[in-house]
């Protein structure tokens, strides 16, 4: 089985947030990057089980500039075979989807594995595009998979629960939690992923169809109102009558 | 030019986000100055309601072969009534088959994308909404550059409100391009409210020691009618089950009151759940970093507090 492992990256989740010219750019500044916990944690590991049980490759790609091979070695280390960087900074989700999938096209991979989104930017929106621009079939949300090389057995998360679904041939999956546990590389993994190939290829062009123009601050709450643990009456007249939710 | 709606529903019923799509739409096609569509696909109780919420006309396409939710036919279909009814904008709301059809409107429609939009356009300069970023840490304006533009819309963000009558509907049929995608089944809890689409929730952590102690937890829940939820490590350990998990990596939730029972609120935990309009710690610790977060505080045991205030509640809905 070929399969193929979409892996971003984002500021590490405890980061500081703040922005440079007139809030019109993320302040990177002292922002150390992890992998996308979704593409790490559970579309990668799920690829090596996979591979584990039906043999085949994976190959991981990431659309980034080359500070990103420090994650991508880490997707090697994990287990990927091989890796691919797209050498640009994608300028918005469609950019990241077209470069994935002209790499993709008629390289025949059975399974297309992206997280169910960046925690950056919550996007949601690069696994659909591949799938879209490959004309192949996209499931979201899932938080099982199972493929035997010609089918795939699904559940997808959805509203109170899940969906199971079955698809013939190839296809584009979205992973959510529970479709793997999480792997540490090992020593082992480390040294043999120094010496695993990593292409890196030139950009195909794209249109840039969104563009971010600022950011903003949340509103600061006012504060936290201390309650007196004997006067619950209290709390609920607060709910209701002031905050106005019960 | 028209504003076109997927009002999506489940087993018939329209999600409540679905109406706040409705409704937002019929916003977004005032400020420009043009009419709201709205299709339905699949089986739906009385289409024709959508009109209550802005939408001037319906286009339902009730092939009982559309019941099952199935992002290729349904990307086709909608692609299609888009381009037949020249829809300059196309919103659908933020639910799971949101998600699963947002990017691939995009790439059909050659559209600009913008997941999980949580505000009306601002069309003085271009197209642009506002959305959270970096887990509620951030607001990002984010412009549309492209003639056609596909929006997500974040529940709890726009109130729906009643502003007409019931609009006429009209059966439609699309070409089907077939499918290698089967749904074999859903497996879904009846008689809750989901969490995502939750107004009330009711959280607890580590704070409740084991799960024979959930009693508790979901006294507090049915008195309120609210839905449960957990932290992670909550469900991680088995004590809840995973779609209780809300957080960074689990559901985000904006729900109207959230009231967190012995959670610390750390920071993966709060990506989830800070957009809640109001929030209700108990925590027995004064330097838990969720009081930071909260509307409300409580320092106390919980063992000794979430009882008396089930009881209070109870006293409240009697009177
Ligand atoms: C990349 C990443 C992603 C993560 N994603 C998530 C996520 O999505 N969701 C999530 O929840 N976590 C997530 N976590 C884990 C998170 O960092 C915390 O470890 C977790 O939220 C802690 O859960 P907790 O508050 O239940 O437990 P604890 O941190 O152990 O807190 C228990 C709290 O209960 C209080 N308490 C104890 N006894 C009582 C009592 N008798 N009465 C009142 N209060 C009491 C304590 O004072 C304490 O504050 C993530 C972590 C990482 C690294
Ligand atoms: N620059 C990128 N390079 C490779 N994969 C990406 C990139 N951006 C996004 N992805 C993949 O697409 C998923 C969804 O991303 P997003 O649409 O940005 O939320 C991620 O979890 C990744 O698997």
């Amino acid at each position: 089985m070929k399969i193929l492992v979409c892996i971003s990256k984002t500021p590490e989740t405890t980061s500081k947030i703040s922005f440079t010219d007139d809030n019109s750019e993320f302040n990177t500044e002292g922002i150390s990057y992890i992998m996308n916990p979704y593409d790490e944690w559970y579309a990668l590991v799920r690829a090596i089980e996979l591979k584990e049980q039906h043999g085949g490759t994976i190959t991981a790609i990431n659309v980034g500039g080359s500070s990103n091979d420090v994650i991508i070695r880490k997707a090697l280390a994990i287990g990927a075979d091989d890796a691919v960087r797209v050498d640009t900074d994608p300028s918005d989700a469609y950019d990241a989807a077209a470069q994935i999938a002209s790499y993709a096209q008629g390289k025949d991979f059975d399974l297309i594995l992206t997280g169910k989104e960046t925690i950056d930017y919550s996007g949601a929106e690069v696994g659909s595009m591949i799938a879209a621009e490959l004309n192949l079939p996209f499931i979201s949300l899932a938080s099982k998979l199972d493929h035997d090389g010609t089918t795939a057995v699904l559940e997808r998360d959805i509203e109170g629960g899940v969906e199971v679904i079955e698809v013939t041939g190839p296809l584009v999956v979205s992973a959510s939690k529970g479709m793997a546990e999480q792997r540490i590389p090992n020593m082992r993994g480390i040294m043999m992923a120094k010496r695993k190939p990593l292409e890196v290829i030139p950009a195909v062009e794209t249109e840039t169809l969104v563009s971010t123009v600022s950011y903003s601050l949340p509103d600061e709450k006012g504060g936290v109102q201390m309650i007196d643990p004997d006067n619950m009456d209290e709390l609920v007249r607060l709910l209701h009558e002031e905050a106005k939710v019960i | 030019m028209s504003v076109l709606v997927v009002a999506d529903n489940s087993k018939g019923k329209f999600k409540k986000g679905a109406l706040e799509a409705v409704h937002y739409g019929h916003l977004v096609a005032q400020l420009l100055g043009s009419e709201c569509h709205a299709m339905v696909i699949g089986e739906a109780d009385q289409p024709a309601q959508l009109g209550k919420y802005g939408a001037a006309k319906v286009h339902h396409l009730s092939d009982a072969s559309y019941n099952h939710f199935d992002g290729q036919r349904y990307l086709a279909a909608i692609t299609e009534v888009a381009q037949q009814i020249g829809a300059t904008v196309v919103i659908l709301n933020h639910s799971s088959a949101g998600k699963s059809l947002l990017g691939g409107l995009g790439v059909k429609l050659k559209a600009g994308v913008v997941s999980g939009a949580n505000s009306l356009p601002d069309i003085t300069d271009g197209f642009s909404v506002t959305k959270n970023v970096f887990a509620g840490k951030a607001l990002a304006t984010i412009k549309v550059n492209s003639p056609i533009k596909v929006l997500s819309l974040m529940g709890n963000s726009i109130p729906p409100q009643e502003v007409g009558e019931e609009a006429a509907v009209e059966a439609l049929s699309v070409a089907d391009p077939g499918s290698s995608i089967t749904v074999k089944e859903q497996k879904t809890v009846d008689g809750v409210v989901p969490l995502p689409e939750a107004e009330l929730v009711v959280s607890a952590g580590r704070g409740m020691k084991g799960p024979e102690n959930w009693g508790l937890v979901d006294e507090l829940a049915d008195t309120l009618s609210a839905t449960t939820a957990c932290s992670r490590p909550v469900a991680d350990t088995g004590w809840r089950p995973h779609h209780e998990h809300v957080g960074q990596t689990g559901v985000a939730i904006r729900p109207n009151l959230y009231i967190a029972i012995g959670i610390s609120g750390a920071i993966q935990h709060l990506a989830g759940v800070n957009q809640s309009k109001t929030i209700v710690v108990i925590n027995k610790d004064p330097e838990a970093p969720f009081f930071k977060a909260a509307d409300y505080g409580v320092c106390a045991d919980l063992f000794d507090v979430v009882p008396k205030l089930t009881e209070s509640l109870k006293k409240f809905k009697a009177s």
